[in-house]
């Protein structure tokens, strides 16, 4: 497991380099690595420091986020199909971003749109940690989420549809569809203290999760406390997915697949999946963020559309697995 | 560590489902909890080991109420195989085996594993994955892991429950032999020679009350048993060991009122 996590974290830093080094604009790294090292003010180095860093480290962070969350849920839930968009989190932060958007903030501030996410992501967490510590089940959270995400979707439907022009629409839409385009370094200080606190939490609970693999009678008997278990994964993943949704939009199926793909490469175990699952949902989200910069469309595509439509085709060929192992 | 139970009521959607029960289990002795569907004898499982509320009365451990215990030092001090045997993720057989040493802080195959496997008779199976394994094995990997907390006090859900017979007495040959090495053992059965041929002392239950406890011969006098699960029995002995056969069931349907004989 150690070597897969060195693997996976040296794979993370190689497709961050990469990230950084591609663009639209043909660019001399050394000399602007050099120019932003010696602190001098020239194109290149503003380019590096404010576009292109920014953009690797959010695409490392949120697809680090995504990935454990992701693993973290499917552990607590005992269920290979939970992702980071099943508690409710990623349907309010898009929400909250949508209401910014709609109300004209964003277009005053531009920070307001993040911030719309980071709220709507806050406040449906303090609903699930309200249920979650009023001892509620786990199939109660999970339909929790799902309430939650129907409610998000409906509003979000009705911004669109009440949305001041065809045009403003248009924006929202392409906003939801995930992207780390133009993202700066104020994106990665707004979001990264979210993030950094939910992998803490969740990464908490690893021992927890091996527990749980026999349920959560047994857990429990094992000396593990099934509602600090629930407040951990569902507080941190709310505050690591919320943040990253309120800076990249909606990124899906990284946290659904990622940890299928390692789970026979570690044994099955649920608190082992953890890290290497945040490390392959770095490596994927970056990787996913390179090829849409190489793939010459116009518009640019948008992350969130190629991580689908890696992921989708390979959930597919994962379920068939399952279901010819008789799982 | 002696196990007590004074006097527990445990309340489910506003019913007593254990009601003013009192039993004592002590190292080196298996105790039977028998009784017909719906007694109780899950739920005074479950309150025994804090996984449910207790509503009246107290579960002390030498003499400690179990609820001043931290859930860490309980999960050490008492182990509990649960009825349904669920393994949601397809772990090696000996890495299901190590969670049971979660609670002494590590879950690594030590040599508390390697004991456990080789009481349940699983050595052989420690590499393969759990997935792989028939419903015989996979109750012998569920106890093997019980065993490896290595707790004083060990409660066993029908540990036997849908295994075959040669596999139902070999879990019981193991549980006995635990009890033997200074363990508490307490467990939840519903075959009654099983019951009467490896325990020391049975607690027979009826409508969450206490109907009555003592040697397995008297407990399970005939008309007892009658009372309790409106069935005549066939008795007899073989090799110096007691066998009770269900035969036949009762005109009249089990008492619904208990009275306590001890």
């Amino acid at each position: 497991m150690m070597r897969l996590s060195l693997l996976l974290a040296l794979l993370t830093l190689a497709l961050m380099a990469v990230s950084v080094a591609l663009g639209p604009v043909p660019f001399d790294l050394a000399a602007a690595i050099g120019d932003l090292l010696a602190g001098r003010p020239t194109l290149e180095a503003l380019v590096l420091a404010d576009l292109r860093i920014p953009r690797a480290v959010l695409g490392a962070a949120v697809g680090f986020s995504l990935g454990l969350t992701g693993a973290a849920l499917q552990g607590l839930m005992r269920n290979p199909l939970a992702d980071p968009g099943v508690v409710g989190v990623s349907g309010a932060a898009a929400l909250g971003a949508v209401l910014a958007f709609y109300f004209g903030w964003s277009s005053v501030f531009a920070l307001a749109l993040p911030l719309g996410g980071l709220v709507g992501a806050g406040l449906s967490t303090a609903l699930l940690l309200m249920l979650a510590r009023r001892g509620a089940s786990t199939a109660t959270l999970i339909l929790a989420g799902v309430a939650l995400n129907s409610l998000a979707g409906a509003l979000t439907a009705l911004a669109l549809n009440l949305a001041p022009s065809p045009y403003a629409a248009l924006e929202v839409v392409f906003w939801l569809m995930g992207s780390l385009s133009e993202r700066s370094l104020q994106h990665v200080g707004l979001a990264l203290p979210f993030m950094a606190i939910g992998w803490v939490l969740v990464l908490a609970t690893g021992r927890a999760m091996d527990a749980l693999t026999l349920g959560e009678d047994t857990a429990q008997s094992l000396g593990f406390s099934l509602r600090r278990t629930r407040l951990l994964v569902v507080g941190g993943a709310a505050a690591c997915v919320g943040a990253s949704v309120a800076v990249a939009g909606a990124i899906g199926f990284v946290g659904l697949v990622v940890p299928h793909l390692l789970r026979p490469l570690i044994g099955h175990r649920p608190g082992r999946l953890l890290v290497v699952s945040g490390l392959a949902g770095a490596a994927l989200t970056l990787g996913a963020d390179i090829l849409v910069r190489l793939i010459p469309t116009r518009p640019e595509l948008k992350l969130g559309v190629v991580t689908a439509l890696i992921g989708a085709p390979v959930f597919l060929v994962l379920l068939r697995r399952l279901r010819l192992d008789g799982e | 560590m002696i196990l007590e139970a004074r006097q527990l009521t445990v309340r489910r959607g506003g019913a007593d489902v254990v009601r003013d029960l009192s039993l004592v289990a002590r190292p080196g002795e298996m105790l039977g909890l028998i009784g017909p569907n719906g007694a109780g004898k899950t739920s005074l499982l479950r309150a025994l080991c804090e996984l449910d509320p207790v509503a009246e009365g107290t579960v002390l451990l030498d003499g400690q109420p179990a609820s001043d215990f931290g859930a860490q030092r309980l999960g050490r001090t008492v182990s509990y195989l649960a009825q349904s045997g669920r393994i949601h993720w397809p772990l090696r057989v000996e890495e299901v085996v190590a969670l049971g040493r979660l609670p002494h802080g590590e879950s690594i195959v030590d040599a508390a594993v390697q004991r456990a496997m080789g009481a349940a008779d699983i050595l052989h199976l420690r590499g393969r994955t759990t997935g792989a394994l028939s419903g015989g094995e996979r109750a012998r990997v569920l106890l093997a892991r019980a065993l490896a907390v290595e707790a004083p006090i060990l409660l066993v859900d029908e540990p036997v429950a849908s295994l075959d017979p040669y596999h139902q007495l070999q879990v019981m040959e193991v549980l006995r032999a635990t009890a033997r090495g200074a363990v508490a053992v307490v467990a939840v059965l519903h075959d009654l020679t099983l019951a009467a041929r490896f325990c020391d002392r049975l607690l027979l239950m009826a409508n969450g009350q206490s109907l009555a406890e003592g040697e397995p011969a008297h407990v399970l006098a005939p008309a007892r048993v009658r009372r309790a699960y409106g069935v005549s029995v066939e008795t007899g002995q073989r090799h110096g060991e007691p066998f009770i056969l269900p035969w036949r069931r009762c005109p009249s349907p089990p008492e619904t009122q208990t009275s306590h004989e001890a």
